[in-house]
């Protein structure tokens, strides 16, 4: 077991675990999208999680920094405050979503964010940017949006983990980069058995299991 | 095996190259080297090679043709040095050859013994009849060390290069202890010179201490910058001591696989690359039992797709392993967890092509070139607004002052310097104020530009610095690889902002968003690619600010560059009576006839291309360029005109 202090509270983790994994379990919350305790190498890609780590001379990313025996860290400082709020503004600017239609159940992530840090869920001042794409996608079994896809990742390394090889990936690049999924002709050929996994870890219901679908997924989960 | 052993091997291909340079020395033919490289190609080379061999065909003169690499010297390209032995002349290096050249050289210098004195560039050694291209700043004030070859020797020729100690580097590091190759490297101070400058000696320590279950190496020549190409050249002109390099590392890490990994769209480069394999594992210089040692090197050549981010070492090895090329947090970094899980070292083309010169001249002797803290030396691709724009290799700590007016024979047209982007679209416009700035790793750093992998642009009076950001913007942010939320987004944020700005609908807090969103996408991006991606943004709007606001407060662009923000008029005191040249060229029927003849522009119409300023005849110059656009005199346009023109 390994002692260390965040925010002037000292707790006890198992060692091997990140920063990040070790204060949510320890009640303390940490914004994060993409964040999968399991992953071995964290995909790191939602830019929320920074810390301040005493000995570094800037924020870190909590899920990549391993816990070590007298660390301190702080979660909340003015730095860390600010690059969590621009990463949260920069998604908010392409996250075409409105909290009174959100259609997760238990409260969109970016709800819980956005009051965690103390901020609206409006971009300002950036401005809301707009994309090439359509409203919603079909991606065979699938209802893909977009607009409300963070593109943390975490549909498509479930779906690794779960099934092997996957149809699920990541398509085109930069702004335009969205969800895609490998599939051609029949769809009883496509090798996804549509299990539901990938749309239950979607933190901002962007991958929807079509509804003549989801008999069966939760027939077999 | 001992070192005795080894150079025993080594010998007939070292006798065999001499054999081959002794008989080109006598035989008396004369010798015609083209520069075909892809510069040389784009430039007709292929099409001069062709009226070379068609003149000599047509005249029954014997000579040899042989294809080179590049020198280097592109405002010259075509490029060929004959060696003519029975004329009396030097080996004469000409510039510009086209076909129709070409023909005349062989008439008059081959057949007659008249070496042409308008086509010459100069004598390629000392002599007393025509000055050499020693004596020019361009040539004289470059240091070669690792392009001291190229352009001279064909790149298909292995004796060539065995012929100029080629391999010798290899030879004495097989007769070594691998230990003592690291060591060489490690106080020879070699810094990677793909830009971030790590010690490539301790790269290769770490991934040897490392080395459970079999290390790899990489060559990393997936070059993207725009307008840079050092690499290309070097694996078209050079490739074997690249090999020879990557052989070297391999012995000294304990790496029995090698990867190449160049750019698909570089395809003379990956021929050039794959050739260079094949005969050296023919001569066994690679492949198993290198000169009958147990050292063993497969060397796989990887044809990346041109995705820039690929240029990162994780997502480069991602893109190896066939997965979407996205980089990865680091820690773990490549030498502790690399392409396929194991130890990889990633170096780039320059500095591996550093490596056999250090083992073959020792530590000492690179150490003396270039600075205490980046020895050796730093090749640049220089373009843009130089007379002599090219590839140039000079010792570490040579200012730019030198490299860009002396070097590359400053601005053309007598305008004057404005600034210079150095390391591509992740570094920085440094202002005329930096010009004193030694070129090397730490001082460019903290001018706030950095040495990326070597794509110097020079700017002039003219450059816009909020386009020039726009435009480096709108590159970095295509190429983002999606991953994460400040390269993907934020890069998108920045680059609509300097679109707003260029087009006069920027405000000033637009100003101070683009200094804070870049500051953030600086620390809080993943990789390389967004962490110095706003380098531009953040370099221009310390050292050119008073642009921004130009074109935030006045609406106006200081260069006349940004098309929105500018105008075109016809000054009525110098348009000549009847001269028609603007109105024929101009594309939308923009300009009318008014009174006394003279012409005026419809600025309604007028779509700014500039092609009247173009053609007005120079005696008259009559076509004025202004910013704002309100200052250009509004001159009415008939109406029955204007339903014409429509």
């Amino acid at each position: 077991m390994i002692n260390l202090i965040v925010d002037d509270k000292k707790i006890r983790v198992e060692e091997g675990k990140s920063v990040l994994q070790a204060c949510l379990e320890n009640s303390i919350f940490i914004p994060n999208m993409c964040f999968i305790k399991t992953r071995e190498h964290p995909h790191a890609s939602c830019r929320l999680c920074f810390v301040e780590i005493d000995g570094l001379d800037r924020p870190v990313t909590s899920c990549t920094e391993k816990v070590r025996g007298g660390l301190v860290v702080q979660t909340a400082t003015p730095s860390v405050r600010r690059l969590q709020r621009m990463a949260f503004k920069l998604l908010m600017s392409a996250h075409h979503c409105h909290p009174k239609v959100c259609p997760v159940k238990d409260g969109c992530q970016l709800i819980r964010t956005a009051k965690h840090l103390e901020i609206g869920l409006n971009p300002r001042p950036l401005e809301r940017l707009d994309r090439d794409v359509e409203e919603e996608v079909d991606l065979t079994f699938f209802t893909y949006y977009p607009f409300r896809c963070v593109l943390c990742g975490k549909c498509i390394y479930v779906c690794r983990q779960k099934n092997g090889h996957n149809p699920l990936t990541f398509a085109k690049r930069g702004f335009d980069t969205v969800i895609g999924f490998f599939a051609r002709g029949d769809p009883a050929d496509v090798p996804c058995h549509h299990c539901g996994a990938c749309a239950n870890v979607c933190p901002t219901g962007a991958l929807v299991l079509k509804a003549e679908y989801t008999k069966a997924a939760t027939a077999n989960p | 095996m001992s070192r005795v052993d080894i150079t025993k091997r080594f010998a007939p291909i070292q006798r065999e190259a001499a054999r081959r340079a002794e008989e080109k020395k006598t035989d008396g033919i004369p010798t015609i080297s083209i520069v075909m490289s892809t510069c040389g190609l784009a430039s007709g080379a292929a099409e001069t090679k062709q009226a070379f061999e068609e003149a000599l065909l047509h005249k029954s003169i014997e000579a040899r043709i042989v294809a080179v690499g590049c020198l280097g010297h592109c405002y010259a390209e075509p490029l060929v040095v004959i060696d003519h032995p029975t004329s009396g002349f030097p080996p004469i290096c000409y510039h510009q050859v086209s076909a129709a050249r070409a023909k005349v050289l062989v008439g008059s210098y081959l057949e007659k013994g008249d070496p042409v004195f308008k086509y010459i560039l100069g004598a390629t050694e000392e002599n007393d009849l025509i000055p050499a291209v020693m004596d020019f700043p361009r040539f004289n004030l470059e240091q070669r060390l690792v392009m001291e070859q190229c352009g001279r020797i064909d790149p298909d020729d292995i004796y060539q290069y065995v012929a100029e100690g080629g391999y010798g580097g290899l030879v004495k590091a097989l007769g070594s202890d691998p230990e003592e190759v690291i060591a060489t490297v490690e106080t020879s101070g070699l810094r990677g010179r793909g830009g971030a400058g790590f010690p490539a000696g301790r790269k290769w320590r770490l991934a040897r201490d490392n080395n459970s279950e079999g290390v790899i190496v990489i060559c990393n020549a997936d070059e993207g910058d725009p307008g840079a190409y050092m690499d290309r050249t070097i694996l078209e002109s050079n490739p074997h001591q690249l090999l020879e390099g990557l052989a070297i590392c391999a012995y000294a890490i304990g790496a029995n696989q090698a990867h190449v990994y160049v750019r698909a769209e570089y395809p003379l480069a990956v021929k050039t690359i794959q050739q260079a394999i094949k005969i050296s594992e023919k001569l066994s210089l690679l492949g198993s039992s290198i000169l009958g040692t147990s050292f063993n090197l497969e060397v796989i050549v990887f044809q990346g797709s041109g995705a820039f981010v690929c240029g990162e070492e994780t997502a480069l090895i991602h893109s190896i392993e066939g997965k979407r090329g996205m980089p990865q947090h680091r820690p773990p970094y490549p030498v502790e967890t690399g392409l396929w899980g194991r130890p990889t070292v990633v170096n780039n083309v320059k500095t591996l092509s550093c490596v056999p010169s250090i083992i073959t001249r020792g530590a000492e002797w690179f150490r003396s070139i270039g600075t205490e803290k980046s020895p050796g030396t730093a090749i640049f691709s220089v373009v843009g607004n130089v007379n002599h724009p090219g590839l140039v290799e000079i010792a570490m700590g040579t200012s730019l002052r030198t490299l860009i007016f002396e070097v590359c024979g400053g601005i053309p047209k007598k305008k004057s310097f404005k600034a210079v982007q150095i390391g591509g679209p992740s570094g920085g416009c440094l202002p005329e104020s930096f010009l004193d700035t030694p070129i090397d790793f730490d001082s460019l750093t903290e001018a706030g530009a950095m040495m990326g992998s070597g794509g110097m642009v020079v700017m002039d009076e003219n450059s816009c610095m909020v386009d020039v950001s726009r435009y480096f913007l709108d590159f970095t942010q295509n190429e983002s690889c999606g991953k994460c939320t400040f390269c993907r987004i934020g890069t998108r944020h920045l680059l609509t902002i300097l679109d707003r700005i260029t087009k006069g609908e920027g405000s000033e807090k637009d100003l101070g968003l683009l200094e804070t969103l870049s500051e953030d996408i600086k620390s809080g991006s993943l990789c390389g690619l967004g962490k110095t991606a706003p380098n531009p943004v953040l370099t221009s709007l310390k050292y050119f600010l008073e642009e921004y606001e130009a074109h935030v407060r006045e609406k106006r662009c200081p260069a006349l560059k940004c098309r929105a923000l500018t105008a075109f008029y016809i000054d009525l005191e110098k348009c000549a009576r009847g001269c028609d040249v603007c109105v024929g060229c101009c594309p939308v029927e923009a300009i009318f006839t008014t009174t006394g003849r003279k012409k005026a522009i419809d600025q309604e119409v007028c779509v700014k291309c500039g092609e009247c300023m173009v053609v007005c005849p120079p005696e008259y110059d009559a076509v004025e360029k202004v910013s704002p656009p309100e200052l250009a005199p509004i001159i009415e346009r008939s109406p029955e005109e204007k339903k014409q023109s429509k």
